[in-house]
């Protein structure tokens, strides 16, 4: 009994750390931009343009190497074409993501169909073109260690290398943010542009800069999602993640380490979700599968109605910076 | 009357180019025409009467419900021989259209619609579903086997009930894991989804998994590739997508139900009226062949074909959770 308790928790947080991946990722991407003072509801478009080229280019190539460098590519050009838009032309930020997310969406379903003649799908990756799982050392070994050894084994081990690379690239982004030069300047260009300009620093440059640096982390996010979660990419197959990680962002804050465990949350709802139906659950008995499918939702409202407090953007989030003539 | 010229743009948007004289027209549903399942039949049968006949047939597919009737529409009122709906979620569009026009003939796939110039054919899935019970459970090593559905609807409900009696059938002692993917027609759509939902029903003890889940199931039947664990394929035969480890496929002959509507309007022996395709008619059955041969033993088949012949002679009673009560 114990033992199937153990199992099925490390069968739980395993799920969690999968679904968590491209929403981490995806947040860590609206960090950079809204940090920077653009807001960015285009994650979504630049998560399946890349989920597109990388399953595209896994394909033809064969190599899930090829296929990520091309994600990276594709999100860096909208995240380009985002930055133009909103930074030198200074137009309305929202209008350019919501933008940007169209054009993904359709673009990649009219290439596909182009393509690959599968009807806005790509084909099935054969495995060696995609990543695929990974065993630590000793996870063999020390499965057989009670507990921690099981949860070596079972949740830290046997994932593809985007979710190690995921994992590390938190502390990096919350190192490059709060303390480097380029992150203290990113943070001021979003809370106060003027002064930046003041002190001689392009409001422009930082700016571009922090869409292509949210650009990449699209990119692999997107790589994910058809490479490595899955084997190919199917149409609209981001599925509303870019807008969950808006939100995981400013339930925390805009802050790194907040945003991921946010996101952790959502993805722990989503894992559990799927485990508690037509499970019979001690003194309530069989709960509706429409009551456990809210609950990820329901979790939200409340979290985000009854303990995030007040959350406060960066101030110039969402406005375009015009020099003073 | 800018509006009115603007909603004649969109129509005229939304319909297809220039369509043939007594053509015929069909909808898919969600999840598109290369789900390589449901909507992929429905295109079978379409392709097979434009071979036989040279006839190029009007074709649309539904993107979101707010589409539904403005296809059905355009197509009817460009004086389709048929129009063929496909899904039970175009019930209530074909009701209004059908109504609007009295005398163009309508098909509707998967749901019932009692209008003197409405055809309904309806499958009994759950015979189909039972069969393939039979198959995971008799191939089974834990006795434990799993199903993901699609939205949770009660056509979805009738494959899992008429699989979980099959299941049992086979091994009493059998049990029977389920999970339903959502509860909107995106459930259809979201492979990304359903191989998680896999994944937690293997580590959980099953080692074969049904999906009818449309384009879902593709997740599915990947996750229980990298998991080298079975899974059973759904509406087309879909044997030929991981050979080695898709067990069979219950084949729901969509193509049939297409093809006859077609070829009917133009012959003109299309009636109006309910049909039902069961087991007995060769609308649901198991897919056998040179990609699944190995998996199969011959005992196996043996028993599925005996219980076929039983519930045909009406001695197996297989629930239809869907039959009025």
């Amino acid at each position: 009994m114990m033992d199937d308790a153990l199992a099925q928790a490390v069968s739980l947080l395993a799920s969690t750390l999968r679904l968590a991946v491209p929403l981490v990722l995806a947040a860590l991407a609206g960090l950079f931009a809204e940090r920077s003072g653009v807001v960015d509801i285009g994650l979504e478009g630049k998560m399946l343009a890349a989920a597109f080229a990388s399953a595209a280019v896994a394909h033809v190539s064969g190599s899930p190497w090829m296929g990520l460098t091309a994600a990276v590519a594709v999100s860096c050009a909208l995240a380009g074409v985002h930055a133009y838009a909103c930074v030198t032309q200074r137009g309305n930020q929202v209008v350019a993501g919501m933008a940007i997310n169209v054009l993904a969406a359709g673009t990649t379903v009219v290439l596909a169909y182009a393509w690959f003649n599968e009807g806005g799908n790509t084909p099935a990756l054969p495995d060696p073109a995609r990543f695929r799982a990974i065993e630590l050392p000793l996870a063999a070994a020390l499965s057989g260690v009670p507990v921690l050894g099981r949860i070596y084994a079972g949740v830290v081990s046997g994932h593809n290398i985007l979710v190690y690379a995921a994992a590390m690239l938190v502390p990096l982004v919350s190192f490059v943010v709060f303390r480097t030069r380029f992150g203290l300047r990113l943070r001021a260009v979003g809370e106060n542009p003027h002064a930046v300009d003041t002190a001689g620093i392009s409001v422009s440059w930082l700016r571009y800069r922090a869409m292509f640096a949210c650009g990449a982390l699209c990119g692999i996010a997107g790589a994910y999602l058809s490479t490595a979660q899955g084997a190919a990419f199917q149409r609209e197959m981001t599925a509303g993640r870019g807008f969950l990680a808006l939100a995981a962002l400013i339930f925390g804050k805009w802050m790194p380490v907040p945003a991921v465990l946010a996101c952790l949350l959502f993805a722990f709802a989503d894992a559990l979700q799927g485990r508690l139906q037509g499970v019979e659950l001690p003194g309530i008995g069989v709960v509706p599968v429409q009551a456990i499918q809210a609950m990820p939702y329901l979790l939200t409202v409340l979290l985000l109605a009854g303990f995030v407090g007040r959350a406060v953007a960066p101030k110039a989030s969402g406005v375009p910076y015009a020099k003073e003539k | 009357m800018k509006n009115a010229a603007l909603a004649a743009l969109l129509a005229a948007g939304l319909a297809a180019p220039a369509m043939a004289q007594n053509a015929p027209a069909v909808t898919f549903d969600v999840g598109g025409k290369f789900d390589r399942s449901f909507n992929q039949a429905a295109y079978d049968g379409a392709e097979k009467f434009k071979k036989e006949t040279g006839v190029q047939y009007a074709e649309f597919e539904v993107r979101n419900a707010a589409e539904r009737e403005q296809s059905i529409r355009n197509l009817a009122r460009r004086g389709a021989s048929v129009v063929v709906a496909v899904g039970f979620n175009n019930r209530s569009a074909v009701e209004t259209v059908a109504r609007e026009f009295p005398n163009v003939k309508f098909t509707i796939i998967d749901s019932v619609v009692e209008l003197p110039n409405v055809q309904s054919v309806v499958f009994r899935e759950h015979e189909g579903s039972f069969l393939v019970g039979m198959l995971a459970a008799m191939a089974s090593k834990s006795g434990k086997v799993g199903f993901v559905g699609g939205m949770d609807i009660p056509l979805i409900r009738k494959f899992y009930k008429g699989y979980e009696e099959g299941a049992k059938y086979a091994n009493p002692k059998a049990d029977v894991l389920m999970n339903m993917t959502g509860t909107t027609p995106a459930a259809f759509n979201d492979p990304t989804r359903g191989a998680e939902l896999a994944r937690g029903q293997f580590d959980r003890g099953a080692d074969v998994v049904y999906a009818a889940a449309g384009a879902t199931g593709l997740g599915v039947y990947q996750a229980a590739k990298d998991a080298r664990k079975l899974a059973i394929g759904v509406d087309s035969n879909q044997n030929h997508l991981h050979p080695g480890t898709m067990l069979s496929s219950m084949i729901k002959r969509v193509d049939v139900a297409v093809y006859n509507a077609m070829i009917g309007a133009r012959k003109g022996t299309w009636q109006a009226g309910v049909t039902v395709l069961g087991l007995k008619e060769e609308g649901v059955g198991w897919a056998i062949d040179e990609f699944n041969r190995k998996l199969v033993t011959p005992e196996m088949e043996k028993k599925v074909n005996e219980a076929r012949e039983a519930i045909i002679a009406g001695k197996i009673k297989v629930t239809d959770v869907t039959a009025p009560r």
